[in-house]
């Protein structure tokens, strides 16, 4: 079965600090509400968010010297907030379950399929 | 037997038939072997071998089918020679001939539905409208990558990496080759017309033709848009007398979108003079193509009856008004703004509005038709700037129509159309009225 990486992206417009709990509250239940029907569907691999970009640590190890900075690799102002792995039979029904995760986690999402395993 | 090799009618023939055929193989080729790509080689290999072989031994009775066996033996040929390892080849082989048998004599059902399916696919929501476009024409129009690069004047390697990179996302992201499922028809559906009206409106008024200023209108995709809409028309329609493959009551917006095509396109011969544009009221109507509008009326009275309006019934029975008048003076105006009142209901755009706009101006007075375009925000589009000034030149503010005339100007890219908006500007007298306070405002 075809795999697909449904991830969200934030642009960096977004204020999470300044909202309340009361406002984050029932996005949390909406996501955890979308992650059951995603395993009660057995479409289920894997999934998850992520902490504060500002968390995030590159390694490059390309050159034969590691060498460890802090931050994200990339300079834009995109950042990925998080994302599920599931199995669809194809895209149109991937981008069906893309279209009910954007809606439970208020965010644009990103469809992309896994490479196929060699045959 | 007389030498056919060299006739130009036969030529002609033969090209037709690869055109009518085209969608049709392709598609079988992609259900048969689930690979687009390789169902497209197979079907240009089965073209070329026809090519060489009907000119000397002439058209087999049954060309769809000749096309359909030759590409099937192509394909298998280029599994063999690709083939990893052994089975895959037997498999496939066995898959064909099991296929051929099942699809041999069947000029409906799955061979219908393959088309269909094809069309979907090419008009996937995950693709660039463009790359819609590219694909539309090559797969199922069968127009050449060089024909479809010509006539959107692009580079020929443009055009074919635009195709190459949509087929390559079909692939990767397994966009599913079938007809969507009944909730979601409705709405792919009107994704596909929308993709056959682009195809049309680039042939009808060509964005950038400044390379070429006698190709002001590109009639082969005028005339694919129209050929490709009979078609879905036909397959969403089913045989006579059969509900189609979409349910008793096809969408009356497919009637919709060809009438409107047929009434756009019978303007065609009285559109451009001495390469320039000729507006519908300066038009000449005796040069209007009687059989289009027939057909046009006639399929506006019948999607209409259906009683479920949407944005193409609405335009074509707008143009249905206008093709009406034996003479632009006895155009019904009262009714073409009822019907833009109907358009904007389902379609509430700015471009509607200033289309409506026009036809307010002629109904209460080009003062009221100017007070609405106004209103919208729209300067960075020609067709307000060039409405704006028709209107300030009835109203003798020549000054301000200047402006508007030379803004139009800059922003259009159709060569006929620049050339009509100039003689406009050169013809405009010198300003006899000052200009009232407050209005000038939108012009900066």
């Amino acid at each position: 079965m075809p795999q697909y990486m449904i991830s969200v992206h934030h642009d960096g417009t977004e204020d999470f600090e300044s909202m309340t709990e009361e406002e984050m509250q029932p996005i949390f239940d909406a996501v955890d509400a979308y992650n059951e029907e995603v395993r009660a569907a057995g479409k289920w691999v894997f999934g998850g968010g992520l902490e504060d970009i500002t968390s995030a640590t590159t390694v490059d190890n390309t050159k034969g010297e590691r060498l460890v900075t802090d931050g994200p690799f990339s300079e834009s102002k995109e950042y990925l907030g998080g994302f599920w792995v599931m199995e669809h039979a194809d895209l149109d029904e991937a981008l069906e379950w893309a279209q009910r995760a954007s809606e439970a986690c208020q965010g644009k999402v990103e469809v992309r399929p896994f490479q196929a395993e060699p045959a | 037997m007389p030498d056919r090799t060299s006739s130009p009618a036969l030529g002609v023939e033969i090209e037709q038939i690869f055109r009518a055929e085209h969608g049709r193989v392709v598609a079988t080729m992609a259900r048969r072997f689930g690979d687009l790509d390789l169902a497209e080689d197979a079907t240009s290999e089965a073209i070329v071998a026809a090519m060489e072989k009907w000119p000397v031994d002439g058209v087999p009775p049954n060309p769809g089918a000749w096309l359909t066996t030759v590409a099937g033996n192509k394909a298998l040929d280029r599994i063999r020679r690709e083939a990893k390892r052994e089975g895959k080849y037997a498999e496939a082989a066995q898959m064909n001939a099991q296929l051929e048998d099942d699809d041999s004599g069947r000029e409906t059902g799955p061979v219908t539905d393959d088309r269909l399916r094809l069309v979907f696919t090419c008009c996937h929501p995950a693709l660039a409208p463009q790359h819609r476009v590219a694909l539309t024409l090559r797969l199922l129009g069968g127009l050449t990558v060089a024909e479809i690069a010509k006539a959107f004047l692009v580079e020929e390697t443009t055009m074919a990496q635009r195709i190459t990179r949509s087929k390559q996302k079909i692939k990767a992201a397994k966009i599913p080759y079938r007809v969507p499922r009944e909730k979601d028809i409705a709405e792919r559906l009107s994704g596909v017309l929308s993709v056959l009206y682009l195809i049309f409106n680039e042939g009808y008024l060509a964005t950038d033709s400044a390379d070429d200023p006698d190709r002001a209108v590109r009639e082969e995709l005028c005339d694919e848009a129209i050929r490709l809409t009979r078609l879905i028309q036909e397959l969403v329609t089913g045989p006579p007398g059969k509900p189609g493959p979409l349910g008793p009551d096809p969408l009356p917006e497919v009637d919709g979108l060809l009438a409107l095509m047929l009434l756009l396109d019978s303007r065609r011969p009285a559109r451009v003079a001495d390469g320039m544009l000729v507006i519908l009221p300066e038009q000449d109507r005796t040069l209007w193509d009687a059989q289009k509008i027939d057909e046009g009326h006639a399929l506006v009275r019948r999607c209409l009856a259906v009683n479920r309006p949407g944005p193409y019934q609405y335009l074509a029975a707008i143009n249905a008004v206008h093709t009406d008048a034996l003479d632009s003076s006895m155009t019904d105006w009262e009714q073409i703004v009822q019907l833009y009142d109907g358009l904007l209901r389902v379609s509430p755009t700015q471009m509607v509005e200033l289309n409506r706009a026009v036809a307010v101006a002629e109904l209460d007075g080009p003062a009221v038709g100017l007070a609405q375009v106004d209103r919208l925000d729209l300067e960075g589009y020609h067709a307000w700037q060039a409405t704006r000034a028709d209107l300030l030149r009835r109203l003798e503010r020549y000054d301000e129509a200047r402006e508007a005339y030379q803004r139009a100007i800059d922003l259009a890219g159709n060569t006929a159309e620049k050339a009509w908006l100039t003689h406009r500007l050169d013809q405009l007298p010198p300003n006899r009225r000052q200009r009232s306070s407050g209005t000038g405002d939108s012009l900066r």
